[in-house]
């Protein structure tokens, strides 16, 4: 049977990104269109009623949702290049830092990324206190995933290059090598690995989206009170 | 394998830790369970624990593993010969049990959240609004995932009954608090005969919190800690 396969996502979303990533690690044959979320299309629409975001996974004309899921989906789906480990212990590990990352970790990050003033000082705190238990995860490991990329390398891959636009965009920056080297080194290798470096959105995009994004805080923060 | 191999640190009125109490017992395994007060966490949650310090923990020979839906497929996983599995078999079932698994941990969390935390009766009509909004959702997916059999999974509880049916003592504390019926069997007729189920279930009945205890409780919301 031939199969189908269609990923729904943007060109910066680092959710969809996930799923691109996971489909070209594992040589799926894919097609992806990448939406305007002012502009849903009505596949978008029909496929994720319940939220209707992306990414989303359409397989065979089956959709599914939720990038988490999406990954757990294609690794099941296509055995080769597996994205979990056999073991039932070391797969509850690679599940739990996928969820702090989402949970977490990217809501530190945002905070520190929109507040302002004392507020951003004390959500530069808070992130900083999140990723030392990344740093932490890290010691003795060369991804997340053991030696080789898993399921929170993807989970948490967007650090490696959002931190680099969101650092410009506020102008503070949030990695230090010195207080983060394992994280550091991570974030650098993961980048530059191969199907990863080749997919990373345009930097200079990135920045001018997020500091659009940011804009609107930055107004309401100068308001006088 | 001696009851001490496996330990649950818990609280009894929450619905996270029923979950992971409620797989184990789908898999017929012997465990300590270890109760502990929220107010004074014990070393061995701060140590199991140490990024959230929350519970449940599950601890299997020695190996702490946190998050509830992470326990309950670890649990699948590491017992996997014993007794029925609790999530599908087929990826895409798996992969829609997930996700609705993490929509009830989001939508349906916040909006019971919200009904106990609302500030007057507008706000409370509201917030019950919203919910049964939800419910309406979830009948639906328990429609389509049930396929005219007794649970979401199937003849047998699986991994989303576990998700949704460990709130349902929160539920029925929130209807009898708030003078209304959420679980309605005109508008939700599925889902309220699939709560008696869940209730009466070998694997649920010994686990699930009194109504009236948890009215004791008088919070306004599950214990997440």
């Amino acid at each position: 049977m031939a199969e189908e396969v269609k990923l729904l996502k943007t060109w910066s979303s680092p959710f969809g990104l996930r799923a691109f990533w996971i489909l070209k690690l594992k040589g799926v044959q894919f097609d992806f269109i990448d939406e305007d979320l002012s502009n849903k299309s009505p596949l978008l629409l029909q496929s994720n009623p319940v939220y209707k975001k992306v990414p989303v996974l359409i397989h065979n004309g089956k959709p599914i949702s939720e990038s988490l899921v999406i990954l757990e989906y294609v690794d099941e789906t296509w055995k080769q290049n597996p994205l979990l480990p056999e073991d039932p212990y070391e797969r509850a590990r690679a599940r739990f830092w996928a969820k702090f990352g989402d949970d977490k970790v990217l809501a530190s990050i945002w905070n520190a990324f929109i507040k302002q003033g004392k507020e951003q000082e004390e959500a530069i705190g808070l992130a900083i206190e999140t990723l030392k238990f990344l740093e932490e995860e890290l010691k003795g490991k060369r991804f997340f995933g053991g030696e080789k990329i898993g399921l929170p390398d993807l989970a948490l891959g967007w650090l490696a290059n959002l931190i680099g636009v969101f650092e410009e965009v506020i102008g503070v920056k949030l990695i230090e090598k010195e207080r983060f080297p394992l994280l550091s080194a991570w974030m650098q290798e993961f980048a530059e690995a191969p199907v990863i470096k080749e997919s990373w959105p345009p930097h200079e995009k990135l920045v001018t989206k997020f500091r659009a994004i940011r804009e609107p805080y930055v107004a309401a923060a100068a308001q006088p009170k | 394998m001696a009851k001490s191999d496996v330990k649950v640190l818990g609280f009894s009125p929450s619905p996270f830790v029923m979950r992971a109490r409620i797989a184990l017992k789908i898999k017929s395994v012997e465990y300590e369970f270890l109760e502990e007060n929220l107010g004074s966490k014990s070393e061995l949650l701060l140590k199991s624990n140490p990024v959230h310090k929350k519970i449940p923990v599950l601890i299997h020979n020695d190996k702490p593993v946190c998050e509830s839906l992470i326990i309950v497929e670890y649990v699948d996983e590491a017992w996997s010969s014993s007794g029925p599995s609790i999530l599908p078999s087929d990826p895409y079932d798996r992969a829609v049990a997930r996700f609705w698994a993490a929509y009830v941990d989001e939508k349906w969390f916040s909006a019971l959240r919200d009904i106990g935390s609302a500030n007057g009766a507008e706000a409370k009509k509201a917030a019950i609004e919203q919910l049964i909004e939800v419910l309406v959702l979830l009948e639906d997916a328990f429609v389509k995932c049930s396929k005219g059999k007794a649970f979401f999974g199937g003849n047998q509880i699986g991994f989303l009954d576990i998700a949704f049916g460990s709130y349902l003592g929160w539920l029925r504390v929130t209807e009898k608090m708030n003078e209304v019926k959420l679980l309605d069997e005109v508008k939700t007729p599925g889902l309220f005969k699939w709560a008696e189920r869940f209730c009466a279930d070998a694997a649920v009945k010994d686990v699930m919190p009194e109504t009236d205890k948890l009215a004791e409780l008088k919070a306004s919301a599950p214990p997440s800690s």
